[in-house]
């Protein structure tokens, strides 16, 4: 089966989704891989929840808000512009391509626009293929564990 | 009557929550009146068999510090999770990961390829590298096999109480098992499984006697590059320090001696990882609203992921460098 990719988009509230919104009602087409959250602003969004979407199975993370100087809380977006690009820092040196994480700027009546960034993003993500995390849970089992506990201390005790 | 028992274990950790433990000084005292030692392999010859000949619970409480990143380290922290009534895990180590989980960036492999060959203090033209099992006349001899990845002691096995920090306070320590033998000389309950003790619930920041006013950064610099105001947020003078994302409880004696909070006592109530936090915290200082300067403010931090995560990497949510 060919990969599709999972993307969580997290939108805010007063431009980003509406804007989707208006992608919607004027029926314009781009590819269903992404599921969207609904922030009140670009601000709220902690690092960790786009950790947490990567941790969880996501292969990429789109975040729009409002364009800078428009946002609803006057500063939110400048947070979030400040917070991505070390955020894509620290991906790259956990070895994730920061391309998985992208910050656009979309407003409510840019519909267009925002079909085109789902459009690009999924196909780039595709592009990049699954994010494969490895030793996200503790292995009982784990190839590498050599005999100790079964043998009840037999090997453990013997130094 | 029989007295309680007590056991102290290292996993991979350096030794220093042993000594943190010994240097609550005269309370020790009680510690060993009150406690029968069962197991405290730093100060004492203890066999691993005089544990599993023990019945299962017989061990009322073990501290255990010291991260998972070998079969040995696993293999005691499953004995002591069966023999003991309360595990705690205690230290940065057993609870975060700690200094050790910092190897989390790497795998196996290339810390062996550089400790026993690249480093420039070795000599090792034979390549003679660990091996877990070696030959010799009286038969075979076992090392535990290091693993790529390290672990918590949480992730491993389940645990009653964590202590955090590196290494614990002593008088922290000695606050805490100072509650713990009230507890089970008076028949008192025991705090609620998961609670971390010998802690507060909030930042190093809340505990931290520093002034602090509104903070607007522009460059970021090393504690060796300036010589820091002493009553001024260390923040606030472009110093990266990591008190905001970390948990209170030691008093931030660095902080007050002016090194900035390395982020040892893990992460603060409610909050899920170390290093997201510090973005979020930096990204609230920083005085830009240009792209491209905020991307040269951000540049100037020599080593992000080392620095958020100094403590944390193992029980990050993304846990490990994808190598
Ligand atoms: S309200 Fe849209 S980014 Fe703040």
């Amino acid at each position: 089966m060919s990969f599709e990719p999972k993307i969580i988009g997290i939108l805010c509230n007063w431009c980003s989704y509406t804007g989707a919104d208006l992608a919607g009602t004027a029926r314009m087409k781009y590819p269903a891989n992404m599921r969207s959250v609904r922030v009140m602003c670009s601000g709220r969004v902690d690092p960790g929840f786009i950790f947490d979407a990567l941790a969880h199975g996501a292969d990429g993370v789109l975040i729009c808000g409002c364009h800078p100087g428009d946002c609803h809380y006057v500063e939110g977006n400048y947070k979030c512009m400040r917070r991505i690009p070390l955020t894509q820092r620290l991906l790259q040196d956990m070895g994730i391509d920061p391309r998985r994480l992208r910050l656009e700027w979309v407003s409510a009546s840019e519909g267009g626009r925002f079909q085109k960034i789902v459009t690009e993003f999924t196909e780039e993500i595709r592009a990049l293929g699954p994010l494969k995390l490895r030793d996200m849970k503790f292995d009982m089992n784990r190839p590498d564990r050599y005999s100790l506990m079964a043998e009840a201390g037999d090997t453990v005790h013997t130094y | 009557m029989t007295k309680p028992k007590l056991a102290v274990y290292w996993a991979a950790s350096c030794g220093g929550c042993d000594i943190a433990i010994l240097d609550i000084e005269e309370k020790i005292l009680a510690v060993a009146d009150f406690f029968d030692l069962a197991f405290w392999p730093c100060v004492a010859d203890f066999k691993y068999k005089d544990v599993a000949a023990l019945d299962d619970g017989a061990i009322t409480l073990t501290l255990f510090n010291g991260a998972i990143r070998n079969d040995e380290n696993f293999a005691i922290a499953e004995l002591l999770r069966r023999k003991s009534v309360v595990l705690c895990a205690f230290g940065s180590c057993a609870s975060d990961g700690g200094i050790p989980g910092m190897a989390n960036f790497y795998e196996r492999q290339t810390i062996f390829d550089y400790v026993y060959g690249k480093s420039p203090s070795t000599v090792n033209p034979d390549k003679v590298y660990p091996q877990p099992l070696t030959k010799v006349p009286e038969g075979e001899i076992y090392i535990p096999a290091m693993w790529d990845t390290v672990w918590t002691l949480p992730q491993v096995v389940d645990v009653d109480y964590v202590i955090p920090g590196c290494p614990p306070q002593s008088d922290q320590i000695a606050a805490v098992v100072g509650a713990v033998i009230d507890i089970l000389k008076n028949g008192k309950p025991l705090p609620p499984k998961g609670t971390v003790l010998g802690a507060t619930d909030k930042s190093c920041c809340d505990e931290c006697l520093r002034q602090r006013d509104v903070k607007k950064i522009k460059k970021f610099v090393r504690p060796f590059e300036i010589i820091p105001d002493p009553d001024l947020c260390l923040m606030e003078q472009g110093i990266l320090c990591v008190g905001p994302a970390t948990r209170g409880g030691c008093g931030a004696k660095c902080v007050a001696a002016g090194m900035p909070c390395r982020g040892c006592y893990g992460l603060p109530a409610n909050i899920r990882d170390q290093g997201a936090k510090m973005v979020s915290a930096l990204a609230s200082v920083i005085d830009s609203t240009d792209p491209e300067e905020i991307g040269r403010i951000m540049a100037a931090i020599p080593d992000p992921l080392g620095t958020f995560y100094r403590f944390t990497l193992a029980d990050s949510l993304l846990r490990r460098a994808q190598v």
